[in-house]
């Protein structure tokens, strides 16, 4: 391979996946000629779609489309470049070891009423409001947070922009936000509901892919990140093909607006000349030019790994090294011989998210495992069966079983190799409290724990969101201070990755605003 | 040594392996803390004890000197991120004066760095700070220790310093230049050599040496420079004297001319290296070093704050003076940091912190300095003309070999 390729790109996007390609698309729109690197042989990084047994694929890290904002989708034109979707608006089941399963979604206050007269109506209330400071919220999420105490018009002008926006919101609604904003979601849910598996399966929401237990402060947040991310948007969808198809249809939208993209291509190092962004070297010794660079790496790699201490100071080195990034879920892959029975559970239900985590205490008490680097002996259960909407994703008649698992330890105090077993067929106990006949279904079984996640995904700590969603890791100050607004200290380097603002989960607005921020930065 | 029984803050302090013979002669018994160490403040009276550093020699020691050994294959990669200066030119056998800063470019300390060998360094600094080398230790193979208690450290410093060393069996020694350092051998009557390690380098700005030896040496090596040292009006000299003489030769010292920026709690108190005119010491063609962007940034605007040398009217010490630049006192161009009448000179001299406006050499200030006489304070409005640093240098400080008294 030659030192220096042929071409020059104004910019390369280090990592193809999904905020990588969103920020390589508008890149590409707004003239540049840009280049994106993927280690990967597809493109997708968590969101992809692969085969984990012979003949059954899988999303196999993500599983469900319901965080992407409806405009950014329409903006990059994904439906014209073939996305579809296999289901929307699918339901979520809470499920009860007695069958008398909760079921959440669309019409579920009436199927609450028969429940719980009372939990009916605060689960109304609560959903408007939600949806509410939804409203209010997404723009945060979708823009390039303001820096405090800059002379910069923008930040100031971003700041005045929040502040009218939550005012907006009204005085008991603003009062109710800055009440519950800090809160753990367990005292919330005790405030608000009596139904144990109602606030189980919304605690759920707010502690799946972070390293909380309901009573963690700052879940209430991440219950409130989760809803703002696309408000109003066909929640909980499942696109023809998985996640993968969505990865497939962000990179054509990035080719058909000009990008390359390159898999295969493993980032080794990020260049450096004169103190000034130069390119970056391939694994392979090819190095390829370009005076900016956007990692959508998570900040571990991309400042320790690919850039190097050396060129960075040690202070800021200290806080990129201390953020908290070890990931607690781990994902179960099951290819089923046949659709095992769930007690109490119709075709409808059994298409969504069948949620076990019968109450908040449960959830608490799976998580005080992992306090003490063991897994959980009861862990709190997503699972979806992809393959009742997108038969295709198996062989004829088959069935593939997708499960997030909370919790999993990154560092597992018996260590992980000899324990991936034991934890597979605790999990499959555990399921088939509610399908008896699973366990004589399955014909295969993956499973993924988060070092395992790290090697494949890429991801430092094997974390969804790269860097834990905290107070002091969000928003103005993530990752770190000394990275925000989607910059580094070392001119050139970008950020455009789940571990910048706002975050991760299949949404994509990291990407998007790191786009815009570099964009804006060069006018 | 401390114990583990015992919290460091209720132990008392540590005593350094000159302290027996320091307090024998320690007429005043006026000690000071000094990095956790006892050290002596005054032995005698501080006048005989500058007047032996400038006109005979002078023993300090300088054990609480914090010290670090840094090894490993990247110890000069990492030195070399750690502070301002290209220590990729300094061969074993060499010792360079360097700052630190953190992101910012705030100053966090000064010190001596020796080259020891291949991948293997000794950093001499004022104050502890293991947690920000660790910090800039990350991604760096290198290991990092404390050896102060390890090594003893004593300055002999003086126009008859280096006859003195030689007169006590060191043969060579004369040779060493400024920031050289080598090892020698003191031979003893009746047991073997005593192996030490000299550097030219020292806080007086006269002819000087520093002697670096294991603990079990150093009362042996300081009896045979009290031995010899007794018909040449040598002596034990505490920090008080030392100071009058660092102030002539206008060196920094932390806590006065600047505070670390490890320690500083009010924002704006931090200093540069450009500030504390250490700009020399600061070299940005090296690659990346610990604050570089921020110091070029601010050396593209100009640094805030000069520290200056001023000469003062009268013969008072400017001590805390806050110095305006006019007699009326109404606009304040900064303060003095350091002040001593230097007997030497015959100037009463200062180190002061000035705005960057008011710092070029012939600028007129005005002195604000308060006397206590007899308990009556006065207040006198006194001029203080900016001048050059420092206000004493002898050519005997560099010279090699040194004259042969």
């Amino acid at each position: 391979m030659s030192a220096t390729g042929g071409t020059r790109y104004d910019s390369i996007v280090v990592g193809g996946g999904h905020n990588g390609l969103v920020c390589a698309a508008y890149l590409a729109r707004s003239g540049r000629s840009v280049l994106v690197l993927e280690a990967a042989s597809q493109v997708g990084g968590a969101a992809v779609t692969r085969e984990f047994a012979p003949g059954f694929k899988v999303s196999a890290c993500a599983h469900l489309l319901h965080l992407m904002p409806p405009a950014l989708m329409r903006e990059l034109d994904l439906e014209t470049l073939g996305l579809r979707l296999a289901a929307a608006d699918l339901p979520s089941t809470a499920l009860a070891s007695d069958g008398a399963h909760l079921l959440l979604g669309a019409g579920a206050s009436a199927a609450l009423g028969a429940h719980s007269p009372a939990d009916a109506g605060a689960y109304a209330d609560w959903q408007s409001l939600l949806s509410r400071l939804a409203t209010a919220l997404h723009p945060v999420l979708s823009a390039t947070p303001p820096r405090l105490g800059t002379e910069a018009w923008r930040d100031q002008a971003a700041l005045l922009a929040l502040g009218w926006r939550l005012r907006r919101l009204g005085r008991s609604e603003l009062r109710e936000l800055l009440r519950i904003g800090g809160m753990c979601v367990h005292d919330l849910l005790e405030d608000r509901f009596r139904l144990p598996l109602l606030k189980g399966a919304l605690a759920l929401d707010a502690v799946l892919g972070t390293n909380y237990g309901p009573r963690s402060p700052g879940t209430v947040l991440t219950l409130l990140y989760r809803a703002a991310a696309a408000p109003g948007a066909a929640r909980l969808a499942q696109p023809l093909g998985g996640l993968g198809a969505l990865s497939q249809a962000l990179a054509r939208a990035a080719v058909s607006a000009g990008a390359e993209i390159r898999t295969d291509a493993v980032v080794e190092r990020i260049v450096v000349r004169e103190d000034h962004v130069a390119g970056v070297r391939l694994a392979s010794g090819e190095e390829i030019t370009s005076q900016t660079v956007v990692s959508s790496a998570d900040p571990k790699t991309t400042f320790l790994r690919l850039l190097g201490c050396e060129h960075l100071d040690a202070g800021f080195v200290r806080r990129v090294s201390q953020l908290r990034s070890r990931g607690l879920t781990a994902k179960l892959h099951l290819a089923l011989t046949q659709l095992p029975e769930f007690a109490g559970l119709t075709g409808a239900a059994l298409r969504g998210r069948l949620l076990v985590a019968p109450s908040s205490d449960y959830i608490e008490r799976a998580y005080s495992h992992a306090k003490y680097n063991e897994f959980s002996s009861a862990p709190i259960l997503e699972v979806t069966i992809p393959t009742l909407t997108d038969p295709a994703l198996a062989p004829r008649g088959r069935h593939v079983m997708s499960v997030i698992v909370q919790y999993a330890p990154y560092v597992l105090a018996a260590g992980w190799a000899g324990q991936r077993q034991r934890f597979a067929d605790l999990i499959i106990d555990n399921l088939a409290r509610y399908a008896p006949g699973l366990r004589d279904c399955v014909s295969a079984s993956e499973l993924l724990t988060p070092p395992d996640i790290e090697r494949e995904f890429r991801i430092s700590g094997g974390h969804w969101h790269h860097a834990e969603l905290a107070l002091d890791q969000f928003f103005m100050v993530r990752p770190v201070p000394g990275a925000t607004q989607y910059r580094s200290p070392l001119p050139g380097l970008f950020l455009c990755g789940a571990g910048c603002h706002p975050g991760g989960g299949v949404m994509g607005l990291a990407g998007r605003n790191a786009a815009q921020a570099l964009i804006r930065e060069a006018a | 040594m401390l114990t583990e029984s015992e919290p460091h803050y209720r132990q008392p302090l540590l005593k350094t392996p000159f302290h027996e013979r320091a307090r024998v002669l320690s007429q005043l018994d006026s000690f000071i803390p000094w990095s956790g160490y006892t050290t002596v403040d005054v032995f005698t009276s501080v006048e005989q004890e500058y007047f032996a550093i400038r006109n005979a020699s002078s023993l300090y020691d300088l054990t609480p000197m914090v010290k670090y050994r840094i090894a490993g294959i990247d110890a000069l990669r990492f030195l070399n991120r750690l502070t301002t200066r290209d220590l990729g030119k300094l061969g074993p056998g060499r010792v360079a004066y360097t700052v630190w800063c953190d992101d910012e470019g705030h100053l966090i300390d000064d010190g001596t760095v020796f080259c020891l060998g291949a991948n293997e360094y000794r950093l001499c600094t004022a104050e502890r700070q293991l947690d920000w080398f660790r910090a800039s230790a990350i991604g760096f193979d290198v290991e990092i220790r404390e050896v102060t208690e390890e090594i003893a450290a004593l300055a002999v410093q003086g126009p008859t310093s280096c006859k003195l060393l030689k007169t006590i069996g060191v043969q060579g020694v004369e040779n060493l230049k400024p920031f050289e350092h080598g090892t020698f051998a003191m031979p003893q009557s009746s047991r073997p050599p005593v192996s030490l390690l000299v550097s030219r380098t020292g806080f007086t700005g006269d002819l000087g040496y520093e002697l670096w030896m294991s603990p079990a040496d150093a009362e042996p090596v300081w009896d045979a420079l009290m031995e010899v040292g007794r018909t040449r009006a040598v002596r034990p000299i505490g920090s008080r004297a030392l100071n009058i003489a660092r102030i002539e030769a206008g060196f920094l010292l932390p806590r006065m001319e600047f505070v670390s920026a490890a320690h500083t709690l009010y924002l704006g108190t931090e200093r540069s290296p450009l500030e504390l005119g250490l700009a020399w010491l600061v070299d940005f063609g090296k690659g990346h070093f610990n604050g570089r962007r921020a110091l070029l940034a601010e050396a593209a605007r100009g640094p805030r704050h000069q520290l200056v040398g001023l000469d003062v009217a009268g013969q008072k010490p400017a001590h805390n003076a806050l110095l305006y630049t006019a007699r009326s006192g109404h606009k304040q161009a900064g303060s003095v940091t350091s002040a001593t009448w230097s007997p030497t000179c015959k100037r009463n001299i200062a180190l002061a912190m000035v705005d960057a406006a008011h710092s070029a050499i012939g600028s007129t200030l005005w002195a604000d300095i308060y006397l206590n006489r007899e308990l009556v304070w006065e207040r006198r409005m006194v001029v203080a003309r900016v001048v050059e640093r420092p206000f004493f240098a002898p050519a005997r400080r560099r010279a090699t070999p040194p004259a042969d008294f």
